[in-house]
């Protein structure tokens, strides 16, 4: 199902001008405060009636302001998980779980219920109330109303941004298995790239009101135009690496479309299919194969882009195997090295970040 | 008789009971809606409105009481609309008494309200909207019980101030034995009298015993209430 949305609206200091398109998946709307994710979101939940715009999911439009149709939230079947969790405070875990198959008008379904509350793991709040809960708890609860209230869209407003890094890591394989299971398009609202890199199918960088990039997650975080905004720490390839066998040593063989990683740590069984992030900062470039190395990942590389960013630094970006990598240098290592487009070397991997969950066995 | 009370001073017991019962129940709807337009709705006049609200407040009781007399007694503008088609007057009778009542306490019972709807978060109506819940739906499931302590308290205060009334009520429908006479104009109907002080001293000890008893009853509810919403 495609969720395509187009949107125009006047806010104080600009004017939001968005459209979009996206498959099934997390759609990561990616962007810094004040870039308009907010008002984006507002729309798509009909919160909030833009000057101008339509939203629709597959065929299910749920607003088209040239037909005069703005459908207001409690008709859009849109699921949204906010920042704050906005659970309801007098009521217990159970019933703000079934808050929505009551205000729809239709009981409680059991076994959908016990399986949204195992899938977040949640059955032993049901009787508690919000105020009792910890962050990441209310989160599970919140992004559990919001599923059991049956949405065609899922959306998920910087979700994690108010909870601490271990809450994260707490939230996070429930977002990857309900994009990987529920069969449901999710926006997902963030400023985080490492989150995006992790969940995102598509994404779209917003700024100032406008869409910078929109489009699949590897080839978006790996664009040398949008790159330099995300800041210099940020920055980093996404691609998608296969387990082919855990050796003795304790290390796994990965293979890549460039050729073969050995990482450490990794439970996933062989065949399984990773997604990996390589941050621009962890990668070195060689021209030459580099001998006597203590690093273990080298991967064949071609130069196909090159940017100047902040700090007196390049931004490399290279073409490995089908992949695209990026690797942060000092502008004098890219003039040392008299890098330009075309240029072949070796790009030597210092650590690479894993996503625990499998991307699938497909 | 009872506590020493004279079958005088118990009828105006009860008909101050049954005049704040009754301009209690019938002004709280209104009240809950007046405090949710003031609270949440920005139109023009609205200054105006809410002046005119808490108007009572601040006028003299006998000017209020006047006011009443020349709209809503038999000869004034709502006041014979009312008799003509309804049937209805509150012309010298107990319902005029609840009504002088009711617009007395109204102010109290909007301003207690309101506070407690300016305190709910929005963002969770709007949580339950997207959840599928029409307008009507958000306010009974979470605005109102959110705001139901300050409904509470409204409601004790309006009720408190509605047993109290003085002068809009023996202005608007005077002060009739078993009629109209509530428990203040009988404190000072007995006050009026040589040798009736006793019956004006226990009139006075019934007063302060029902007001002390609807404070710590609001007290009680609200703590309560509370207590709920805090996981306990």
């Amino acid at each position: 199902m495609t969720f395509s949305v187009r949107l125009r609206h006047h806010l104080s200091d600009f004017t939001l001008d968005a459209a979009f398109e996206a498959p099934d998946g997390v759609t990561a709307l990616l962007g810094h405060s004040g870039a308009g994710k907010t008002t984006v979101v507002q729309a798509v939940a009909g919160l909030l009636r833009p000057d101008e715009g339509r939203v629709a999911v597959g065929g299910w439009v749920m607003g088209d302001t040239a037909a005069g149709v703005w459908l207001p939230p409690h008709r859009r079947g849109v699921g949204y998980v906010f920042q704050e969790g906005r659970l309801f405070p007098h009521m217990t875990v159970r019933r703000n779980l079934a808050y929505g198959c009551r205000a729809q008008g239709r009981g409680v379904e059991e076994a959908e219920f016990d399986r949204i509350v195992h899938l977040l793991g949640i059955a032993g709040l049901l009787d508690r109330r919000p105020a009792g809960l910890s962050g990441g708890e209310k989160q599970r609860v919140a992004i559990g109303r919001a599923l059991l209230s049956r949405p065609r869209l899922l959306l998920l407003d910087e979700p994690l941004a108010a909870l601490d890094e271990a809450r994260k890591q707490e939230i996070l394989p429930f977002i990857e298995a309900l994009r990987d299971e529920a069969g449901l398009p999710i926006l997902y609202v963030s400023h985080a790239v490492a989150e995006v890199a992790r969940l995102a199918t598509t994404v779209v960088v917003l700024e100032r009101g406008r869409v910078l990039r929109s489009g699949p997650t590897a080839s978006v975080l790996s664009d040398l135009e949008i790159v330099p905004s995300f800041g210099p720490r940020s920055a980093g390839a996404v691609i998608e690496a296969r387990v082919v066998a855990h050796l003795a040593d304790g290390l796994s063989e990965l293979r890549t479309s460039a050729g073969a990683l050995l990482l450490p740590g990794i439970a996933a069984p062989p065949g399984r299919l990773l997604r990996i992030r390589i941050l621009a900062h962890e990668v070195i470039l060689s021209r030459a194969r580099p001998e006597g190395l203590s690093a273990l990942n080298i991967l064949p590389a071609t130069v196909s882009g090159l940017r100047t960013v902040p700090g007196d630094c390049v931004m490399v970006q290279l073409a490995s195997g089908d992949d695209t990598l990026l690797a942060r240098i000092t502008t004098r290592s890219a003039r040392a090295l008299a890098l330009t487009p075309g240029t072949p070397c070796h790009a030597i991997v210092k650590s690479v970040a894993v996503a625990p969950q499998a991307l699938g066995d497909g | 008789m009872a506590l020493g009370l004279s079958a005088e001073a118990w009828a105006a017991v009860l008909l101050s009971l049954k005049v704040a019962f009754w301009a209690v129940a019938v002004s709280l709807p209104l009240g809950i809606g007046m405090a949710m337009l003031l609270a949440r709705k920005r139109f023009p006049g609205r200054h105006l409105l809410n002046g005119l609200v808490h108007l009572p407040l601040i006028l003299p009781p006998v000017v209020t009481g006047y006011l009443l007399l020349v709209t809503f007694g038999r000869k004034g503008v709502v006041g014979a609309f009312l008799y003509d088609t309804f049937g209805i007057t509150f012309a010298f009778n107990w319902k005029g008494a609840a009504l002088a009542a009711a617009i007395m306490a109204f102010p109290l019972m909007v301003r207690a309200i309101r506070l407690s709807i300016e305190s709910v978060d929005p963002g969770l109506e709007q949580a339950a909207s997207t959840l599928g819940a029409g307008r009507l739906r958000v306010f009974a499931t979470v605005t109102l019980p959110l705001i139901l302590p300050g409904v509470i308290a409204g409601a004790i205060l309006a009720f408190a101030k509605a047993m109290g009334e003085f002068g809009a009520t023996i202005t608007f429908v005077s002060n009739i034995p078993g009629q109209t006479q509530t428990l203040p104009s009988a404190v000072y109907a007995f006050l009026q009298v040589p040798g009736a002080e006793g019956q004006a001293v226990a009139l006075v000890a019934v007063s302060v015993t029902l007001s002390m008893g609807a404070l710590i009853a609001s007290e009680i509810l609200a703590r309560r209430l509370h207590g709920r919403m805090e996981g306990r």
